[in-house]
């Protein structure tokens, strides 16, 4: 009897306990559905809706308007290969720092740490200030006597992509190293000794051990690149145009809301759509866990 | 043969490589600094003369001083209101066990996800109707927002290298829960929870995107401003508050380090 009652008090803590755990998620869920989910549900509806009810107009358009068809492609070309060449630059960054010594690796890693840490504005001004047509890098390439004609780095695509990469090299570096310092060398000692080459070393067994946070850093910096309006915006000058900078263009340019929130829609289920792709690959709770560490 | 079974010439390259990512990562970063003191309104790389001039615009400038104070503000005001509300959340959703937990884990980081473009017209259009535009309180809120992963995520981190049971001691000795997160979890996630202060303050102070929509004229963060001022013209006074701020930030970057590298020797 007294048991019985002893268990159903227990319950009746239990219940308690959680209805105050759950009270504590409140303030931050009150916050991100006051000014995340309701205002982009709010720009979903109206997505779809015109002037006389329920449309697909601002959809449709973006599927027959070549306009829209070029910023979509222009989108892509730059993720993938400011995606393809930070995987490119950013491996050996890290395989580097991973064979270093603890201090030297650590202070490698502050290095790669500080453009991370800088404000956004002041590296887009660094580059404008460094590839201009009298720039420092055109200046010294001139002085050394390797061009006649200053080279046109910024105000187009390739600016851009070097402004974007800066930024991208850290985020895909960040899980990778945490990835590649907890392997084991063990492995490719086991390797080497079974009479692999310290190639087929390399690509048989680090690789692939490395791989949970290359494809972590990968698909963190393709999702980033995909949003990206300031990079492109400065360094861009004018002739690159994102999906992020229409967006823009459409609200403050033609205060078109149906335009600029389909368009939205869409970048956002596209972003969704590549992260769930790639947790269906590995779980995203270990994307998030090696992305926080 | 090396001790990790990679070729001499081959690490020679790797080295190569590698020195010339961290060279392109961190010079571009620094050559802000030597443009700032340049007697020149052009942009002169070295510069020939040197002086304090653009320091000395900046300082003159109500317009930029307004807005770094404001950015200051927004910052601090931002990491005083998402820390305790990133922390409450992570502890309420690493102990969980109330139906849901599991999504909100996710939906937590949707900040992270969406879009930023998305986020700032959606604030935009709700700030509209609600006459919060151009408001501090309305700036706080929407950086509140966008800084509450990255508390989540930091304290989270830290709760999971964290033996619970500490807490449940405290609790069956007879503690209230508060008392026991206060008194026994709380002190031991202490780096967590200052880092995810952290960086909710320099996700606030480098805002740029959403401050672009929801603030202006003289309630304009410093970022906001830089972007009008990056628009108009790229003379060296940009150069000066760069250097400022990338002082800033190195300087935060080996404190953490620093403390890091303490923590793990004491």
């Amino acid at each position: 009897m007294s048991l019985g009652l002893n268990a159903a008090g227990i319950r009746a803590d239990a219940r308690r306990e959680r209805a105050t755990l759950a009270a504590l998620t409140a303030p931050a869920f009150l916050i991100l559905g006051a000014l995340l989910f309701v205002p982009v549900g709010w720009l979903f509806w109206l997505s779809i809706h015109g002037d006389n009810g329920y449309t697909l107009e601002n959809y449709t358009r973006m599927v027959v308007e070549p306009a829209y068809a070029s910023v979509f492609v222009t989108t892509f070309e730059l993720s993938l290969l400011v995606t393809a060449l930070a995987v490119l630059l950013g491996y050996p960054l890290s395989y580097m720092i991973a064979l270093l010594p603890p201090r030297a690796a650590s202070a490698c890693l502050t290095l790669v740490l500080v453009p991370f840490w800088t404000a956004l504005l002041v590296r887009t001004y660094a580059w404008l200030v460094l590839l201009q047509r009298h720039g420092v890098v055109n200046s010294l390439l001139m002085n050394w006597g390797l061009i006649d004609q200053p080279l046109a780095l910024v105000y187009n695509f390739t600016g851009t992509v070097i402004g974007m990469l800066h930024i991208m090299i850290p985020f895909l570096v960040l899980p990778l190293y945490a990835n590649m310092r907890a392997i084991d060398r063990d492995y490719v000692r086991a390797a080497a000794s079974l009479g692999a080459s310290p190639t087929a070393a390399f690509w048989r067994v680090y690789l692939p051990l490395s791989m949970p946070g290359l494809a972590a850093g990968t698909v963190m910096v393709f999702v980033i690149c995909l949003g990206f309006y300031v990079t492109p915006q400065f360094l861009g000058g004018g002739r690159v145009t994102t999906i992020s900078m229409k967006i823009q263009e459409n609200v403050a340019t033609y205060f078109d809301w149906g335009a600029a929130s389909s368009l939205g829609v869409v970048l956002l289920v596209i972003t969704v759509a590549v992260f769930w792709g790639f947790s269906r690959l590995l779980p995203l709770r270990r994307l998030t866990e090696v992305s926080g560490s | 043969m090396t001790e990790d079974h990679v070729p001499a010439r081959a690490r020679l390259w790797l080295f190569v490589l590698g020195g010339l990512v961290i060279f392109f990562l961190v010079v571009p970063v620094l050559i802000v600094i030597p443009i700032s003191f340049s007697d020149s309104t052009l942009l002169e790389f070295p510069p020939r003369t040197y002086s304090l001039r653009w320091y000395r615009a900046l300082l003159e400038s109500l317009e930029w001083r307004d807005a770094a104070w404001m950015s200051v503000k927004v910052a601090v005001l931002t990491t005083i209101v998402a820390t305790p509300v990133g922390t409450a959340a992570a502890y309420g959703l690493h102990v969980g066990g109330f139906r849901l937990a599991g999504v909100l884990r996710l939906l937590v980081l949707a900040p992270l996800l969406v879009p930023v473009i998305l986020t700032a017209i959606g604030i935009f259009y709700l700030y509209a109707l609600l006459g919060l535009n151009n408001t501090l309180a309305g700036l706080v809120l929407a950086h509140t927002m966008l800084a509450l992963p990255f508390v989540v995520l930091s304290v989270a981190a830290g709760l999971r290298s964290y033996d619970m049971a500490q807490e449940r001691v405290a609790r069956s000795l007879g503690a209230h829960w508060f008392r026991a997160f206060r008194s026994v979890t709380l002190p031991q996630i202490r780096l967590p929870v200052l880092s995810g202060a952290l960086l909710a303050f320099i996700a606030s102070f480098d805002e740029v995107i959403v401050a672009f929509f929801i603030s202006g004229g003289e309630m304009a963060t410093l970022p906001r401003k830089m972007f009008s001022a990056l628009r108009d013209q790229i003379e060296p006074t940009i150069a000066a508050i760069s250097t400022i701020l990338v002082v800033l930030s190195v300087t935060t970057v080996a404190v953490v380090e620093l403390t890091r590298q303490q923590k793990r020797q004491g």
